[in-house]
C-alpha cells in the first residue's frame, strides 16, 4: 500500500524537480545573455568610444583660466607715481551658479556690512557684465571681514572672494583731466575690444592718457590650463602663459608744476597747459574744478554722479582740451605774423586808430576797446596795447583766404594731435566752412571780428598753449603730447613717443623777433596790458586776451559789475619764457575773470616762474606721495 | 543522486559524528569573500581614501559575514516555518511605516527603533521569496490558479506600500523577487506571455501614478544630454568616467572623474562606475566573473535543492542578488533608467549588504542540511 503512494510522491518530486531545474537553467541563460548585454554596453563606451569619453573627461578636469596682465603704471616726469595699482579684495557674485541672488545677498548682509549703496551697485552691474562674470557684492574687503566670509563660505556657491588689482591715483584730482581714468567695462565698450585680450580684465581706460594708451598700458593676458574639481575648485596648475604686463608711461608732465597752476587757478574755472616748445611735451595741463578720479574706478556712486554732474561748475568737463573758447585778442601776434608774411604790412608802418574802424562803404563801426583810440599804431604798439582797430585794418588787408591760412599754420581749427582722448578742434572758420555750416557766403565785417579773435573762432586752451610754443620756438609748431617715453618692466631702454610737427615757413626770421619783441614788450613796456607781471630774473614774452560771452549793442558800454558773474568776458593769456630760449610756453583761460592782464597773467606768471626758479635739471624725486 | 550525495558530504552536510560541523558552501564562500575583497580596494578608491569610512565598511563586512554563518546553520524546513510570520509582520511594519515613518532624503522609509533606524522594506526582498516559496510547496507544482491569485497579492500588497514611500528601486526588486519565485514555481509560458502583454498595456497608468521625479528620471534615461546640469549629470558623468577608463582603466586611485567629484554617489550607487575607470573593461570584466560565478552557483545549489521550498527559495535569493547586480550596473553604464539600487557587496552603506549576506546564509543552509534520499 505504501508502496505505490511513495512511488507517486517519488514521481511528483522529479517531475517538480525537472520543472523547476528547468526553470532554473532559463534563469542561467538569462544571466548569461544579461550579462553579454550589458558587456557590449561596456564595449560601446570603454573600446568603441573610448577617444570621445576621454576627451570628455578631460574637459571636465581641466580648464582654461585668464591670467589678467597688470595695468603699466604712469610716472611724472620727476618719477612721482600717478597712476599705481594696488591689490583689493571683493566679493563677487556669478548669476550663473546662483539661483536667487537677491536672497543670497540678504543673507550675506547677516554676516558682512552690505549697505544701500553696494546693493544698488550690484543691481546696475549685473544688467552691464556678462552672466558668468562675476558680480561685485562689497568692495574692499577687510582680512577680517574675507576671514568671516571664509567661515560661511560653504554656504554661498557662486560667490567668491576675489583678489584683483585696482586702478588707484594718488594725487586723484591733480591728474583727473590729464590721465582720464580707467572703469570697469560697459556694454559699448564690450562692442568694440576683442573680449579674449580683456579676459579676466575688468577695467579699461575712460578717457584721458588711460584711454589713449590703452593697447600700450593693458598689456598681453595671459592663460593657465588648471586641473580643477567638480566644484570648479583648482587642484593644480597643468600649464601655464604668463601675462605681459602693460607698459609704463613716463610723461613730460611735472606734477609740481600742475599742483602750482591748480593753486594758481584757485577756486576759478578756467585751464591752464603748459608746453616745453622744444619738445612739445605737456608740462602741465590742469581744468578747474576738477574731481577725484577714484570715484570711478569701481563704479562711482549715483548721489556722486549726480553731485559732479550738476554742478555748474561742470568739474567733468575738460576745460584744457574739450573747452572752446573765443581766443580774443591773444590771436593778435599770430594775425601779425600772418600779416607780415604775406607782405601786406611791414613791423613798423603805421595805423591811424580813432578808437573804430568802419569798412569803406560801410557805417557799421567797429569799436577798439579804448574809447578814445590809440592814435598812430605800428604793429609793435597794436600788440603792446592790444589795439583793435589796427588788427581790423589787417584783417581787412588780409582777406578771410589769407587769415585763415595764416591761423591755419598756427593750428587753429583742427585737433593738435595731443594724447590725450577726447580733444576737440576749435573753429576756425573760412569761406567753406561758411557755406557748409550756415549756407551762407562770408562777410566782409566777419573778417575783422576775427582779426580781434572773436567771431565764429573758438580755440582751446591747449591749441592756444601749442600755438605760443611754436611762436616761441619761432615757427616750430611741435604736436603736443604728454607721454615722453614708455617702458615695458623688461626694456633696458625706454622706448621715447613720436614726435611730429611742421614749420611755420612764411614769416622770415626778422619778423619772428620783431613780433616776439612786442610780445615782451606787453610786460615791460610802460604801456603793455601785462605790466604787473614782469620778473627781474629773466623775460617773459606773452599777450593778454578778453574774449566776449554776451555780446553788446553798438552803443552799449561794458561795465562788468553790472554783468552777471557767469556772464563776465574770459580772461586769457598766454606766454613763453625766457625770451631768449623758451623753455616753457603756457595758455591760461580764467573763465568769467574779466581782463585778461589782470586775472589771467598772474597766474600763468606763477606757473613760469615755479617752473624757471627751480634747478633746470629734472632730478627723480626720491620720495613717492603717500596714499 | 550520487552526486548530490556526494557533495553534501563534501559541504559538511548532516553528517553526525563531526566536529562542530559548519554549514557553509565553500565555493558559494570564497566567491563572496573574493568579491568583498575587490568591493573593498574600489570603495577604498571611491571614498577618497578615507581610512574612517573603509573600517566602517569593514565592520560592516564583518557582521554581514557573521549573519551568513549564522543563517546558514538554520535548517530550510525551520525558515520554512517561519515565512508567512516574517511575512506578515514585514507588512505590519511597512503600513506602520506609511503611518508613523521617519522620512529621510525626502521619502519616508524608515521606521525609528528607538535604538536604530530600521527599513522594513528591506525584510521583505527576503520575506516575499520565502512566503511565496512556502505557499508553493503546499500542492505539487505547478502552481494552480487559487495560488497564483493569492501569490499575486502577496507581492503586490508590499511592492504597492513600498512603491508609494517613494522607494522604486526597492519596490522594482521586493516585484522581481516574487516574479522570480512565481516564475521558479512553474507559471506557464501562456500565462506569462499574457502578463507581459498586459503590463504593456499598464504601463501607461504605471506612469499616470509616477511622482515626477520618477517620470523625470525615465525622462532623462531616455535621452539624458537633454538635462545635462540636471537629471542628466549622473548618467553624462558617469558614462564620461566608464568612457574614459578605456581598456585598461586609469589605474587605481587615479580616477579623475571620481576624485575631481565630477562623478556623483560615487562610493554609492555609481562605484561601478569607479571600478570602469580605474580598471577599465579588463578590471569590470573580472568583477563580472566573479558575480557570474556566484549567481551560477547560487542556481546550482538551488537545482540540487530536495524540496520544492528549497529550490524556490535559493532560486528566489539568488536572482534576487542578480537583479540587484543588473539594475546598478545598466544603470550605471545607460543602459536602464537612473533607480537608486546599489552594487551588491561593492557600495558603500550596510542595508542592502546585510540582506544580501542573510539571503546566501538561506541558501548555503538549503544546500548544507540535505538529507540522504530515501532510494
Amino acid at each position: 500500500m505504501a508502496l505505490p503512494s511513495v512511488q507517486v510522491r517519488f514521481k511528483d518530486r522529479f517531475a517538480e524537480r525537472r520543472l523547476v531545474a528547468g526553470r532554473l537553467v532559463v534563469a542561467g541563460v538569462v544571466v548569461v545573455l544579461a550579462l553579454m548585454a550589458l558587456i557590449a554596453q561596456l564595449f560601446h563606451l570603454q573600446v568603441a568610444d573610448h577617444a570621445y569619453y576621454s576627451t570628455l573627461s578631460e574637459d571636465n578636469r581641466v580648464r582654461i583660466e585668464p591670467l589678467p596682465p597688470t595695468r603699466g603704471l604712469i610716472y611724472d616726469a620727476n618719477g612721482v607715481l600717478l597712476a599705481d595699482n594696488y591689490p583689493t579684495h571683493s566679493l563677487e557674485m556669478v548669476l550663473d551658479k546662483v539661483d536667487d541672488p537677491e536672497a543670497t545677498i540678504a543673507e550675506l548682509a547677516q554676516i558682512l556690512t552690505i549697505d544701500e549703496a553696494d546693493r544698488r551697485r550690484f543691481e546696475r552691474l549685473r544688467r552691464q557684465l556678462r552672466r558668468y562674470e562675476g558680480v561685485p557684492i562689497r568692495l574692499r574687503l577687510n582680512d577680517e571681514e574675507i576671514a568671516r566670509f571664509a567661515v560661511d563660505a560653504h554656504r554661498f556657491p557662486g560667490v567668491d572672494v576675489r583678489a584683483e588689482l585696482v586702478r588707484y591715483y594718488p594725487l586723484a584730482e591733480h591728474t583727473a583731466h590729464v590721465l582720464g581714468y580707467v572703469g570697469r567695462i560697459n556694454e559699448v565698450e564690450m562692442r568694440r575690444i576683442d573680449a579674449s585680450a580683456y579676459a579676466g580684465t575688468h577695467f579699461i581706460g575712460k578717457g584721458g592718457l588711460e584711454k589713449a594708451y590703452e593697447d600700450l598700458l593693458h598689456g598681453r593676458v595671459g592663460h593657465r590650463q588648471v586641473e580643477v574639481n567638480a566644484r570648479g575648485r583648482v587642484q593644480r596648475v597643468l600649464t601655464s602663459q604668463l601675462p605681459v604686463p602693460g607698459r609704463d608711461l613716463h610723461l613730460f608732465l611735472d606734477i609740481y608744476l600742475q599742483q602750482e597752476a591748480a593753486a594758481a587757478l584757485g577756486e576759478r574755472r578756467g585751464a591752464l597747459v603748459a608746453i616745453d616748445p622744444r619738445t612739445g611735451g605737456v608740462l602741465a595741463l590742469v581744468s578747474r574744478p576738477s574731481f577725484d578720479p577714484n570715484l570711478f574706478v569701481e563704479g562711482i556712486s549715483q548721489a556722486d554722479y549726480d553731485a559732479l554732474l550738476g554742478s555748474l561748475d561742470q568739474p567733468l568737463f575738460n576745460r584744457a582740451v574739450r573747452g572752446q573758447y573765443p581766443p580774443g585778442s591773444t590771436v593778435k601776434p599770430f594775425i601779425g605774423l600772418g600779416g607780415l608774411a604775406a607782405g601786406v604790412v611791414t613791423f613798423r608802418q603805421e595805423k591811424w586808430c580813432p578808437g573804430h574802424y568802419s569798412l569803406p562803404g560801410h557805417t557799421h563801426r567797429f569799436r577798439d576797446w579804448k574809447r578814445g583810440g590809440h592814435g598812430r599804431v605800428n604793429m609793435e604798439r597794436a600788440i603792446v596795447e592790444s589795439c583793435d582797430v589796427y588788427f581790423y585794418d589787417l584783417a581787412h588787408q588780409l582777406g578771410i583766404d589769407r587769415l585763415h591760412e595764416a591761423l591755419a599754420g598756427f593750428g587753429f581749427g583742427a585737433r593738435t594731435g595731443i594724447d590725450v582722448a577726447g580733444e576737440l578742434g576749435g573753429l576756425l572758420p573760412s569761406r567753406a566752412w561758411k557755406r557748409a555750416a550756415r549756407g551762407q557766403s562770408w562777410y566782409p565785417g566777419e573778417t575783422l571780428i576775427l582779426g580781434i579773435g572773436q567771431g565764429y573762432f573758438l580755440a582751446t586752451p591747449l591749441q592756444l598753449a601749442a600755438a605760443t610754443a611754436a611762436l616761441a620756438a619761432r615757427g616750430e609748431y611741435r604736436v603736443p603730447r604728454v607721454v615722453r617715453t614708455t617702458r615695458a618692466p623688461a626694456d633696458a631702454v625706454p622706448e621715447a613717443t613720436l614726435a611730429a610737427g611742421h614749420s611755420i615757413a612764411q614769416a622770415r626770421a626778422r619778423d619772428w623777433e620783431d613780433v616776439i619783441e612786442a610780445m615782451a614788450n606787453v610786460i615791460e613796456g610802460p604801456a603793455g596790458t601785462a605790466r604787473q607781471i614782469r620778473h627781474p630774473a629773466y623775460r617773459i614774452a606773452g599777450k593778454t586776451g578778453t574774449s566776449q560771452v554776451f555780446s553788446l549793442g553798438q552803443t552799449q558800454r561794458y561795465r562788468a559789475e553790472e554783468i552777471e558773474e557767469r556772464l563776465r568776458d574770459h580772461a586769457l593769456f598766454v606766454a613763453f619764457a625766457p625770451v631768449a630760449e623758451p623753455r616753457i610756453a603756457v595758455a591760461v583761460i580764467v573763465e568769467n575773470g574779466g581782463g585778461g592782464g589782470a586775472v589771467a597773467a598772474p597766474v600763468a606768471a606763477q606757473v613760469i616762474d615755479a617752473y624757471l626758479s627751480r634747478p633746470q635739471v629734472l632730478e627723480a624725486a626720491g620720495g613717492r606721495y603717500d596714499r | 543522486m550520487t552526486g548530490s550525495a556526494r557533495l553534501s558530504d563534501l559541504g559538511g552536510g548532516s553528517g553526525r559524528g563531526r566536529l562542530a560541523p559548519l554549514h557553509l558552501d565553500w565555493p558559494l564562500l570564497f566567491g563572496l569573500v573574493l568579491l568583498c575583497s575587490i568591493g573593498l580596494l574600489v570603495l577604498y578608491s571611491a571614498v577618497g581614501e578615507d581610512p574612517e569610512r573603509l573600517r566602517g565598511q569593514l565592520l560592516r563586512l564583518a557582521l554581514a559575514f557573521a549573519l551568513l554563518i549564522g543563517v546558514a546553520q538554520i535548517p530550510p524546513a525551520q525558515l520554512r516555518r517561519w515565512s508567512l510570520a516574517l511575512f506578515a509582520a514585514g507588512v505590519a511594519m511597512l503600513i506602520l511605516v506609511w503611518l508613523v515613518g521617519d522620512t529621510g532624503k525626502g521619502a519616508q522609509r524608515w521606521l525609528d527603533l528607538g535604538v536604530v533606524r530600521f527599513q522594513p522594506s528591506e525584510l521583505l526582498k527576503l520575506a516575499v521569496p520565502m512566503v511565496l516559496a512556502w505557499l508553493f510547496a503546499q500542492r505539487p507544482l505547478p502552481p494552480t490558479i487559487p495560488q497564483l491569485l493569492v501569490a499575486a497579492a502577496i507581492v503586490l500588497v508590499p511592492v504597492v506600500l513600498i512603491a508609494r514611500q517613494p522607494d522604486l528601486g526597492t519596490a522594482l526588486l521586493v516585484a522581481s523577487a516574487g516574479g522570480l519565485v512565481i516564475f521558479f514555481a512553474g507559471l506557464s509560458w501562456r500565462a506569462i506571455l499574457l502578463l507581459g502583454g498586459l503590463a504593456a498595456a499598464l504601463a501607461p497608468l504605471l506612469w499616470a501614478t509616477m511622482h515626477d521625479y520618477q517620470r523625470q528620471r525615465v525622462l532623462t534615461f531616455l535621452n539624458p544630454e537633454s538635462d545635462p546640469l540636471g537629471a542628466g549629470y549622473h548618467i553624462i558623468q558617469s558614462q564620461i568616467a566608464i568612457g574614459s577608463g578605456g581598456l585598461h582603466g586609469k589605474g587605481w586611485l587615479h580616477g579623475t572623474q571620481s576624485h575631481l567629484e565630477f562623478l556623483p554617489e560615487r562610493s554609492t550607487d555609481f562605484i561601478f562606475a569607479v571600478l570602469g575607470e580605474e580598471h577599465g573593461l579588463v578590471g569590470i570584466l573580472i568583477v563580472l566573473a566573479v558575480y557570474l560565478f556566484i549567481v551560477l552557483r547560487g542556481l546550482y545549489i538551488a537545482s540540487q535543492a530536495q524540496d520544492t521550498y528549497g529550490r524556490l527559495l535559493a532560486g528566489g535569493v539568488t536572482m534576487i542578488f542578480f537583479v540587484y547586480l543588473f539594475v546598478n550596473t545598466g544603470m550605471v553604464t545607460g543602459l536602464l533608467p537612473v533607480v537608486g539600487v546599489p552594487l551588491p557587496l561593492i557600495s558603500y552603506g550596510g542595508t542592502s549588504m546585510v540582506t544580501i549576506m542573510i539571503g546566501f546564509g538561506m541558501v548555503m543552509g538549503v544546500h548544507t542540511h540535505r538529507k540522504r534520499l530515501p532510494v
